[in-house]
């Protein structure tokens, strides 16, 4: 049932826009585009001398979901490089099954995405823009 | 008397199915519209009593294939109002427009030029810009007016004696918008150009009469009109038939072959190179005979009063747009919405679980959904077997959805 894919926790994580809006003068930017659903994720960060972002700035043209992952994500991404922000991509992918193991916060807030396939791209489009920020 | 939409509904078995508890209320049809007995049988028909390649076989199931899918053909053409050599089966709407765009395309000169709208369906774009990039031709764009419609007024700006083509969507996917067809040949005949109609939101909803249209080409597609998937249907008139050269080489579509000169076959055949898809050509066939067996004038009276519901409910729905015309004139029954501060695919998402299956996202109309700003937006396409409990249960979600995700 989709009232509980959009279960409270997810629409929270929405509603907090963590990181929501475009940063002044960032290091990097990039767009990611989904083009069965039309969903649009920007990204802008703001790198230290070692890679780490400092800051991050999330724009969402798309779904609750999309919204949801790009705020999650915003919430915990700074001071992680490239590498680190791999690391807790395995976190959204195991929310929604597409690894095994057991999802850390906030992305075990996904989990009843699982359930809804057409639905996983949405939550994993914002990691995919910031992968490319930081290529 | 009055439509009897209870009759019409019990032909179509997949709208007694029961999803988590709940029936069916399918209003997606203008991305697929289900399939009445009459088609399923004649389909199955094929299958268990005439399977065979059609043409050439000399026995018995081949000549029944080869009658059924000529038969086909016959009743395709009669659901057009055209003769049946005029018919050419495709693999698809989209199919026929590449067809359109590659072999009439081909008869185009660099510097020419072909018209199409803002609110076109992407199939109706990319085919032409592929022959823009393989010839030189130069497209042009007539714009959208504020309630969803073609800006006709524009016309006589846009077309200039370099326009060769008018190719437009005879109903909008997204806002349902009626094209006026005789301002659009009046313009195109005045400077010699051909019109093309995309069919794929007007053929499910009633026969036609073509040749009164005036137009020179006209496309659809058959699982959008209660036929089976992976088959559509191109009319194009005779005499551009006859100059076109083929799209796709292969079996059937030839005269004679030899390593150095190959002739074609003459229409249709020309352009139904390889196995066609017959059984899928034959459920169509079933498709056009069944839509030309329904009363019209009810049915879309009553598709135009469920559309007046849905605008009606959501109008009373605080934060609910509606995007397109205002009105039922001139328009046929699919209607866009947006829901303030909630995507278009949680809404649809929502709404599932209520049973209900609408189409939410650009609608494959993303020059459209730029034009207004859109992110996309939740389109309901009704067809004769909807009725007011999938309107009701429509609304009901969509309240829902704008209590929880706002």
């Amino acid at each position: 049932m989709t009232d509980q894919l959009y279960q409270d926790r997810i629409v929270a994580l929405a509603k907090a826009k963590a990181g929501a809006g475009k940063l002044a003068s960032p290091t990097k930017s990039a767009r990611r585009d989904n083009p069965l659903c039309g969903d649009r994720v920007t990204i802008d960060v703001k790198l230290d001398g070692q890679g780490r972002i400092a800051e991050i700035g999330q724009q969402v043209r798309g779904c609750l979901l999309c919204q949801a992952s790009a705020s999650a994500l915003a919430s915990v991404a700074v001071g992680r490089d490239a590498k680190g922000i791999a690391e807790i991509r395995h976190d959204a992918e195991r929310a929604v099954g597409r690894e095994a193991g057991e999802a850390h916060e906030p992305f075990a807030a996904f989990a009843p995405v699982r359930d809804h396939k057409s639905r996983q791209e949405c939550v994993l489009l914002p990691f995919e823009a910031l992968k490319d920020a930081l290529s | 008397m009055s439509f009897d939409v209870v009759a019409v509904r019990r032909q179509f078995p997949i709208l007694s199915e029961i999803i988590d508890g709940r029936p069916v209320h399918y209003l997606d049809n203008g991305a697929s519209a289900q399939t009445p007995t009459a088609v399923l049988d004649a389909v199955r028909a094929y299958e268990t009593t005439s399977r065979a390649n059609v043409l050439r076989g000399v026995h018995r199931l081949a000549e029944r294939a080869t009658e059924g899918y000529e038969q086909a053909r016959e009743q395709v053409a009669r659901f057009l109002g055209v003769p049946p050599m005029e018919i050419v089966f495709t693999g698809g709407c989209t199919t026929a427009i590449n067809l359109v765009a590659y072999s009439y395309g081909s008869l185009l000169k660099a510097g020419d030029r072909i018209l199409l709208s803002e609110l076109e369906h992407h199939s109706n774009i990319v085919p032409w810009q592929l022959l823009r990039q393989r010839s030189g031709i130069e497209l042009d764009m007539i714009p959208v007016t504020e309630d969803g419609r073609i800006d006709l007024e524009l016309l006589p700006k846009l077309v200039t004696p370099k326009t060769k083509l008018i190719s437009l969507a005879h109903v909008s996917n997204v806002t349902g918008a009626l094209v006026d067809v005789r301002a659009v040949v009046t313009a195109a005949k005045s400077v010699g150009a051909k019109v093309m109609l995309d069919g794929a939101q007007r053929a499910p909803h009633g026969p036609l009469d073509l040749p009164s249209l005036g137009i020179d080409f006209y496309v659809f597609a058959g699982h959008k009109a209660y036929g089976p998937n992976g088959v559509g249907v191109l009319w194009a008139k005779p005499e551009l038939l006859e100059a076109m050269p083929p799209f796709h080489g292969g079996g059937s579509m030839i005269g004679r072959v030899t390593f150095d000169v190959t002739t074609w076959a003459p229409p249709p055949r020309r352009f139904e190179a390889g196995t066609p898809p017959i059984g899928q050509a034959i459920g169509l066939g079933a498709a056009c005979k069944w839509m030309s067996a329904l009363d019209w004038a009810g049915a879309h009276a009553h598709e135009m009063a469920l559309v007046q519901r849905v605008m009606d409910g959501l109008q009373a729905i605080d934060g609910a747009q509606l995007f397109g015309p205002a009105s039922l004139q001139n328009r046929y029954p699919v209607v866009s919405f947006q829901l303030d501060g909630v995507h278009p695919h949680d809404v649809a998402q929502t709404l599932d679980s209520f049973g209900v299956a609408v189409r939410a996202g650009h609608h494959c109309a993303q020059p459209l959904m730029d034009r207004f700003d859109l992110d996309g937006t939740t389109r309901v396409s009704i067809a004769p077997y909807n009725d007011n409990s999938d309107i009701d249960a429509l609304l009901t979600g969509v309240k829902h959805a704008a209590k929880m995700l706002r």
